[in-house]
């Protein structure tokens, strides 16, 4: 019998002992089908989902490292020759699974409007400035407590074809690994007190309302800095491990 | 005590202005022996291309070994370091991906049985507010596939659908090339996953 560097136990007979990943709740997740957001019609299966049991592809993954990141990175006001126009913000949190542990080393990556609610991106075509010091996107890797931080400016709303009169409330895209391919997750930050919110059909695709409250960061005048930055907190929770399962060989 | 998990939302329109690394679809660098390439379209429920994709790849090496600590036979002893295991791609304007990568081994399921070699992939676009998780099998594994223990809970008129197809690349015919398209919905609907 040997044991992993998690301290896996690892029978001799060949059995492999599995971390297990949490299910979501019920109306933690938004449905792939709906309806008040236009795209997903064409874009959602139809089919009935086939049950993929969590084997060894699915609680290993893809650990991507320090080699593809620069501290510069998670500052996105300095990447270029001068600095960005906008309100400068601190953002920053703790990546966490569901039952309380830290996710060490795992890759964020964000991506965002410049503060007149302009992406830099060929397909855009608001008409708001272009900001030459911008380019809207950031990396980092979590701390071993999970802890992540970004030095940006507040993204700005914009308009989109959803329906008449539909703007995003402003919001940074986050992408994250975690520890395991089922713990992928790409989801959105959202401001406090952002009006537009009531109305974005993105936004309120989640059904359950605690889930979607987990969006939005919250101010901290604390982690403020003096004369310099406004600090928002965002807390980001990934799917936790079950205990582990033991299956029986059939040999 | 179980906290609430943070909702996906969806990738939107503008990912790919960063995102995708210039390496992204090279799970192996170019001219690996061995190497394989996988082409693919991603087509909505018209059949239309999805000009705005994003494809992600996660698999074992050739031996059927993770370089991580969930699995639980221990360290890749000979890890080939240039194998990432990881590949990420943009979908063309034409809903067109690659990837390049090498074929991974069969991996045992944990009671006695092993599963076909495979892919997992990831799907996100604009328009999905959650990715959707398909596999890619290989048609060259007839005999593992039909043993495979996922493929055979999927519905047996459905496999093909998570089978590549063989191709040929007529400017560098020594290499293997595999098709695996994915449609969202119609009568070729990709089989996805409940994770």
């Amino acid at each position: 019998m040997t044991v992993s560097e998690q301290g896996l136990v690892v029978p001799d007979s060949g059995k492999l002992v599995l971390p297990e990943y949490a299910k979501p709740q019920l109306g933690n997740h938004p449905p792939l089908d709906s309806p008040g957001y236009r795209s997903t019609g064409l874009r959602h299966p139809k089919q009935p989902l086939v049950l993929l049991p969590q084997r060894l592809t699915e609680v290993t993954g893809p650990l991507l490292g320090d080699d593809l990141i620069t501290m510069q990175d998670a500052d996105l006001t300095t990447q270029h020759a001068g600095e960005p126009q906008g309100q400068r913000i601190i953002v920053f949190g703790q990546v966490r699974d569901s039952d309380g542990r830290p996710v060490p080393d795992t890759l964020i990556e964000i991506w965002q409007t410049n503060a007149a609610g302009r992406y830099r991106h060929t397909r855009e075509h608001h008409p708001a400035p272009l900001d030459p010091n911008f380019t809207g996107v950031g990396r980092a890797i979590t701390s071993q407590g999970g802890q992540y931080r970004f030095i940006t400016i507040q993204p700005g709303s914009y308009p989109w074809g959803n329906h008449y009169n539909a703007w995003r409330p402003a919001h940074i895209h986050m992408s994250l690994f975690g520890r395991a391919f089922t713990q992928r997750l790409v989801t959105q930050m959202y401001f406090p007190g952002d009006p537009l919110l009531q109305y974005d059909p993105i936004y309120n695709s989640v059904p359950d309302e605690k889930s979607k409250l987990a969006m939005v960061a919250e101010f901290s005048i604390e982690d403020t800095q003096p004369e310099w930055a406004l600090a928002y907190r965002f807390d980001i929770v990934l799917r936790g491990r079950n205990q582990s399962v033991f299956e029986e060989a059939h040999e | 005590m179980s906290e609430l998990l943070t909702p996906s939302q969806t990738v939107g329109p503008y990912f790919s202005m960063r995102l995708p690394w210039p390496d992204g679809p090279y799970v192996v660098p170019a001219g690996t022996p061995g190497a394989i390439t996988i082409l693919g379209r991603l087509y909505d429920g018209v059949g239309d291309p999805i000009p705005d994709g994003m494809i992600e790849t996660w698999q074992a090496d050739p031996n059927g070994r993770f370089a991580h600590p969930n699995d639980p036979r221990g360290p890749i002893l000979d890890g080939d370091k240039a194998f990432r295991g990881f590949g990420r791609a943009a979908t063309g304007h034409d809903g067109s991906f690659k990837i390049v990568t090498l074929k991974p081994g069969p991996l045992p399921f944990g009671d006695g049985r092993l599963e076909a070699p495979h892919i997992d992939v990831s799907v996100f676009s604009r328009g999905m507010l959650d990715r959707s998780v398909t596999r890619i099998y290989f048609p060259d594994e007839a005999v593992a596939n039909a043993a495979d223990p996922v493929l055979q809970t999927v519905p047996a008129d459905r496999r093909a659908t998570l089978i590549a197809a063989p191709g040929t690349d007529l400017d560098n015919p020594d290499s293997v090339l595999l098709r695996f398209d994915i449609h969202m919905q119609g009568p070729y609907e990709t089989v996805f996953f409940d994770l």
